[in-house]
């Protein structure tokens, strides 16, 4: 009875070499991806047993980590909460973690590959290790006044306010109304962690979403500059062809008439294009769309702006900007004007204006200028990176000129500075018909040389369907923003 | 001369390496009781204060164990005592610590460490008795049926109301006398006793060939019903009693024994298909064995339903090459981390390095085991060690495997290491077994006076 036994020695050999392959896939071959795991709560809990690193603004710092004295050593704090709620977003043992907490938590929480040698040397050292420090672009005062700005609002208005330098991307400011108390969901008491996440979850304010990148909305008369920007470039016009300026325009194939939000007419029945976005005169724009640029060309134009991409890695679940796919032709004139199924995020039509006040250049948006080791060791410097090349330069410097008027004779009258030139543009965009419009506001200074880039959004704003009380209701905080940029 | 004599003389005598297993033992000793040393360093910065009482009583254990077996069994095999104490060390250890773990968690569970230093002694203690008073293992072919109604009596045991208890989803409980016991873990000593008497006898039998399909040769039809009995009854276990890892072992252990006693693949063959498609009807028919089925194929679909899995799997990728070290892992993060689980336990805190020597260790009991039967001289010894052998190989592939993924869960405990009474006592006699079979394998031929050429023959004589 031999030979079955060194049979079964072998089938038992077989056995035990696949318990030893198995347990050699999931130890070392799958280790990566299982610890990546955001539901892994070991890697979570080792992270909570370190000094995680803190989140710097113009050198002091908006969240760190202080000691406790319960069973976790470390407790997040944020020092001015509500005000950099949606840039650091939380860091929560119960709820995983948002906003810079979340993108950069590689080096705030020591895990970094480049903090290894700091770790090996705390280990040696018997020194408790440390995360690293992430260092934002903020501007601490354009921060603080768009807050302010959004927050003096009537009825407790939500929106969104992005200021960008347009030379680099640099987000000098971003706020996204309502906000919240990220140190409630930090806190240790899990109790009160639940019912706070809860209760912010359930809001129907969305506090805990960012609307500047997680939200899109209609941009309304906004996107006009786009329209522009795309008949600018297709060198059949200039800021100074004429244009209808009829009270309505007859969309094709269908018996609806487009109005001017009952302004009545732009001023002529032939106005110059300069004239038609000082205005926000929709027929003209949406004749022009329909009956001459056509759809694919205005897709064109918003995709060189950065509609349909990624456009910021520093900020996670960042919603994608659309342009919409196949319109026709009564579609495409609703398009022109920022209705339809045009949707953007208040980051992207910052974006659009940066690009313009950039000579026609769309600089990748950052939020992190710098990572560095505990040691305060340069690890990275963010360096500017160029996203596309939306117009030409002198299609830029036209469109430049036009939204100047935009503030000196048109709509954009609210964001006037004294002595400094300021190119602006209104919209008001319509959800729907129960709901209040979308106020939005975006606008450039100086006009030689900008040095910040604004969009505000309002989001139900209690205010008249036009483009006019719109611009009264957010220009104001574009001012205010600009001006803390530039007078600094 | 008489050449019968000079060719025993000559014959290979196996050294009784005693002294060898001595050393082993100090090694296997070391392995726990650092191991213990270690988990208090890092629970509490010191080395815990009644280390002098644990290490003391798994030296007396091993001691003891090791004594018995110079005097009673001096032939048997001298890597089996050690590897054991390594397991049952390692195992108190990593209790101990899943203790100290539970406790600052205010756990209803544990602990777990007294019980199971106390389980030990017990099964060190049978070990001793079955060493003692049994001198040859062919005393227990005797009781071949006397064995195999306790076996399947204690098998079935769960299934008598008030008596089975079912936890989480699997009646292999029995509550007796306020101890909760799992039958099925003695049980599996007197089935292989059992099976292995049956087979001894009417291996001639089964061994006949019948139709040969694809190289293989079949059994006879008429020689078919053991292996039908056998396959129903683990088939009611799985139904019954919903406990698809002991169904295999049963089935498993009783299909080799019959590939070995008759010689013939056939009934391997045979076993696979009956076997598979029982499990299959398991998985159309019976919705737990499915939820099984789904948990190995993809337990991060429902992470919530398949935790346990889940953060096994997690744990030991926390614990990585060379694991998070005693007492810094998290493995009580695992439901049953202490008994079902122990061995992902240990992968967090050990890892892969460690681990994978607990599975050689394993390896090296089964190995050890077979190689007894290759050396023992009468066919029910052969057919006892293999089967206590496989038993052996199966149990700690179906669950290593389980808990670590490699095929779907099923409830079974890991010898030496889980926490559980039933487990450590069977499983101490089944070692106790293996040595002596072991001993009366490599002892050399008694001395027997023949009489012989040497002698000088009374001639009567005639004149």
């Amino acid at each position: 009875m031999n030979k079955p036994v060194r049979v079964l020695a072998v089938g038992c050999a077989v056995l035990f070499g696949l318990l030893l392959l198995n347990v050699n896939y999931v130890q070392f071959v799958n280790a990566g991806e299982l610890n990546d795991d955001p539901d892994n709560r070991r890697v979570v809990d080792a992270e909570y047993a370190r000094e995680r690193g803190p989140i710097f603004v113009a050198g002091a710092p908006v969240a760190e980590s202080k000691a406790a004295d319960d069973r976790f050593e470390f407790l997040r704090t944020y020092n001015q909460p509500r005000l950099y709620s949606h840039l650091t977003g939380y860091y929560s043992y119960l709820y995983g973690s948002s906003g810079v907490e979340r993108t950069h938590n590689d080096v705030l929480s020591g895990n970094d590959p480049r903090l290894l040698f700091n770790r090996v040397i705390d280990l040696v050292s018997d020194r408790q290790p440390k995360g690293g420090n992430v260092l934002l672009t903020i501007d601490q005062r354009a921060q603080e006044t768009a807050r302010k700005g959004l927050n003096d609002l009537p009825d407790d208005a939500k929106g969104a306010v992005v200021a960008l330098r347009p030379e680099t991307g640099e987000i000098l400011s971003m706020v996204s109304l309502p906000d919240y108390d990220p140190r409630r969901l930090a806190s240790h008491d899990f109790a009160k962690t639940t019912a706070a996440y809860k209760e912010l979850n359930d809001d129907s304010g969305k506090p805990l979403r960012n609307r500047a990148v997680q939200e899109r909305y209609p941009p309304g008369s906004t996107f006009k500059l786009v329209t522009a920007a795309a008949a600018l470039s297709s060198g059949k016009y200039s800021p100074d062809s004429m244009v209808t300026g009829q009270a309505t325009y007859r969309l094709p194939k269908s018996s609806t008439d487009l109005g001017n939000d009952g302004r009545g007419s732009c001023g002529g029945d032939q106005i110059t294009l300069t004239r038609a976005l000082a205005f926000s005169c929709n027929t003209a724009f949406a004749k022009l769309a329909a009956e001459d640029l056509g759809a694919e060309a205005l897709r064109e134009q918003a995709e060189a702006f950065g509609f349909g991409d990624d456009v910021i890695d520093d900020l996670p679940g960042d919603a994608t900007s659309v342009f919409p796919a196949d319109p026709d032709e009564p579609q495409t004139a609703l398009s022109a004007i920022g209705q339809f199924e045009v949707a953007s995020t208040p980051l992207q039509m910052a974006m659009v204006v940066a690009g313009i006040a950039n000579d026609g250049t769309v600089m990748k948006p950052y939020l992190v200028k710098e990572e560095r080791s505990p040691d305060l060791e340069s690890l990275d410097e963010a360096e500017p990176e160029a996203l596309s090349q939306a117009v030409s330069s002198a299609v830029a410097s036209d469109l430049r000129q036009m939204m100047v008027e935009v503030t000196e004779t048109g709509t954009g009258g609210s964001a006037a500075m004294s002595g400094i030139e300021v190119g602006s543009k209104t919209g008001t965009a319509q959800s729907s018909d129960e709901r209040n419009p979308y106020a939005w506001f975006v606008s450039f200074a100086p006009a030689d040389n900008p040095e910040v880039a604004v969009a505000v959004f309002v989001e139900d704003a209690n205010v008249e369907r036009s483009d006019v009380s719109g611009g009264r209701l957010a220009g104001p905080i574009a001012r205010a923003v600009m001006e803390a940029v530039i007078n600094q | 001369m008489s050449s019968a004599l000079a060719a025993a003389s000559d014959a290979f005598v196996h050294r009784k390496r005693r002294g060898s297993e001595l050393l082993l033992l100090a090694l296997a000793l070391a392995i726990g009781i650092s191991a213990y040393a270690i988990i208090g360093l890092a629970r509490d910065n010191e080395v815990p204060a009644d280390l002098i009482w644990y290490g003391g009583g798994l030296t007396v254990l091993a001691v003891v164990a090791h004594l018995t077996v110079r005097f009673r069994a001096p032939y048997a095999d001298p890597v089996l005592l050690p590897v054991v104490v390594a397991l049952n060390g390692l195992g108190l250890a990593m209790i101990h610590r899943i203790d100290l773990s539970l406790e600052a968690a205010d756990s209803q569970f544990g602990p777990f460490a007294p019980s199971q230093l106390m389980w030990s002694a017990l099964g060190v203690t049978l070990f001793v008795l079955v060493l003692l008073l049994l001198q040859d293992h062919r005393v227990l072919q005797a009781y071949t049926y006397t064995l195999g109604l306790a076996g399947l009596g204690l098998l079935l045991l769960p299934l008598i109301p008030g008596v089975g208890v079912e936890i989480n989803g699997s009646r292999v409980w029995a509550n007796i006398a306020g101890l909760s016991i799992q039958p099925g873990e003695i049980a599996k000593v007197c089935l292989v006793v059992a099976f292995s008497g049956y087979l001894v006898v009417n291996r001639d039998a089964l061994a006949l060939a019948g139709r040969r399909v694809l190289g293989v040769d079949l059994p006879r039809g008429r020689d078919l019903g053991p292996i039908l009995v056998a396959w129903a009854a683990s088939m009611a276990v799985l139904v019954f009693q919903r406990d698809l890892g002991s169904s295999l072992l049963f089935f498993g252990i009783f299909v080799v024994l019959l590939y070995v006693a008759t010689e013939r693949p056939g009934w391997l063959v045979l076993g696979t298909l009956l076997f598979s498609s029982g499990a299959y009807l398991g998985y159309l028919f019976f919705s737990h064995v499915r939820l099984r089925v789904e948990g190995w194929l993809d337990p991060f679909g429902d992470p919530d339903l398949f935790d346990q899995i889940v953060e096994a799997q997690f744990g030991l990728a926390w614990g990585g090459l060379l694991g998070r070290g005693l007492g810094e892992g998290s493995p009580t993060r695992v439901p049953y981390a202490w008994s079902d689980f122990i061995a992902t336990s240990l992968g967090e805190e050990l890892g892969l390095a460690g681990l994978m020597a607990i599975v050689l260790l394993y390896g090296l009991i089964v190995e050890r085991g077979l190689r007894v039967a290759l050396l023992c001289r009468d066919s029910f010894g052969k057919l006892l060690s293999v089967g206590l052998a496989v038993s052996f190989a199966l149990q700690v592939f179906v669950v290593v495997g389980g808990v670590t993924g490699l095929i779907p869960l099923t409830g079974l405990t890991t010898p030496f290491l889980s926490a559980g009474g039933s487990s450590m006592v069977a499983n101490w006699a089944i070692i106790a077994l293996l040595l002596r079979i072991s001993h009366l394998a490599r002892r050399p031929d008694p001395e027997v006076w023949t009489p012989g050429a040497d002698e000088d023959t009374q001639v009567v004589k005639l004149r």
